[in-house]
């Protein structure tokens, strides 16, 4: 008679999506750390508004669009928890994101937005 | 063949059959533990032990991505299609919309505090969360029926030129999502407190959570490309 093999408890796991990352993400910031995530936020609102009114010259744009993204992407990492969850809710939205960006690109380009 | 050759080989038999359906539930189990390490916590599961509700609101944002880049887009495209006298520089009122802005990430803070409430189990603080999250939500939508109003006593209507027609479906496409949120987090108090929540309580939170956060993102680049940048 055969011996049948079953996998052991290591070999599910390790083929199981992350499951390296398992015990180093497991339930992502505490709330104290939510509560510095916010304040940073908050802070680098203050620096764009702060921005808005000050002379800068050609660094304005680069730097409040720079700080947007940093704030759009502290949002999405920690509040919305992708940088915890499974990598194929982010990638779902990245999908979207990406598709948006790509056409309106494209779409403003087509109307000479940038060259305006 | 004797009776002791087939009793043994039955005997095997009934050991396979059972080593394998220990095995079988032992891979139920953890996969349950990976899914639940991800965030999963209840109701169906894909076939990679993921949430389904969790997949489709993921999916949902994505999509939505399109629509605000559209509305967004458009409005870069016509913002300078205005008369002389209304346009952003005249109007814009930079530390009220701020202060809107401050509201509306506050509000993105109690939400996730709601959800690590709701992931604790600790019902509680979790419909307390809610509430305050709701509450904001509630502050933001008034300033900006304040600032629409106060944009149409100046003169400017839905249709007075390009660039109110696009700044208003923008602006108001954002307050109906929000006034959405605001629906949902007030339903989802109601069904905790009356225990109606069918699946799990922390997922159903964290879903609305997503929703509520993807509302916040997308004011943060509403703000900076419609406010802070001048046309």
């Amino acid at each position: 008679m055969t011996e049948t093999h079953s996998p052991t408890d290591d070999e599910i796991l390790a083929a199981t999506p992350h499951a390296d990352e398992k015990h180093d993400n497991l339930h992502g910031p505490t709330d104290k750390q939510f509560i510095v995530i916010f304040v940073v936020l908050a802070v680098v609102t203050s620096v764009e508004v702060a921005i808005s009114y000050a002379d800068i010259g050609p660094l304005f744009l680069p730097v409040l669009l720079l700080l947007m993204v940093a704030k759009f992407f502290g949002v999405v990492w920690y509040f919305m928890h992708v940088k915890f969850d499974h990598q194929l809710f982010g990638r779902l939205f990245y999908i979207g994101l990406g598709l948006a960006a790509g056409v309106y690109v494209i779409m403003l380009t087509t109307f000479r937005f940038f060259g305006a | 063949m004797s009776d002791s050759v087939i009793s043994d080989t039955v005997k095997d038999a009934i050991d396979i059959v059972k080593d394998h359906a220990d095995d079988v539930h032992d891979h139920d189990v953890h996969a349950g533990d990976v899914a639940d390490d991800h965030g999963d916590h209840g109701g169906h599961h894909s076939s990679l032990g993921l949430s389904n509700t969790k997949l489709a609101m993921w999916l949902f944002l994505g999509s939505e991505c399109l629509l605000f880049g559209g509305l967004i887009s458009t409005y870069m495209l016509y913002r300078n299609r205005h008369s002389a006298n209304l346009g952003p520089d005249q109007l814009w009122d930079i530390p009220f919309t701020s202060a809107s802005s401050f509201v509306l990430l506050t509000s993105s803070l109690t939400m996730v505090l709601a959800v690590s409430a709701a992931t604790r189990g600790d019902l509680r603080r979790t419909k307390i969360f809610l509430t305050v999250t709701a509450l904001l939500g509630g502050l933001f939508v008034a300033g900006q029926i304040y600032e629409f109003t106060t944009f149409y006593r100046e003169g400017l209507g839905f249709t007075t030129s390009l660039f109110s027609s696009s700044f208003f479906t923008l602006t108001g496409f954002h307050g109906v999502h929000v006034s959405v949120g605001i629906i949902m987090l007030i339903a989802l108090v109601g069904m905790l407190s009356k225990n109606k929540v069918s699946g799990d309580n922390a997922e159903t939170v964290e879903m609305v959570g997503l929703y509520w956060h993807f509302v916040d993102i997308v004011w943060i680049i509403i703000f900076t490309l419609v406010y802070l940048i001048p046309a």
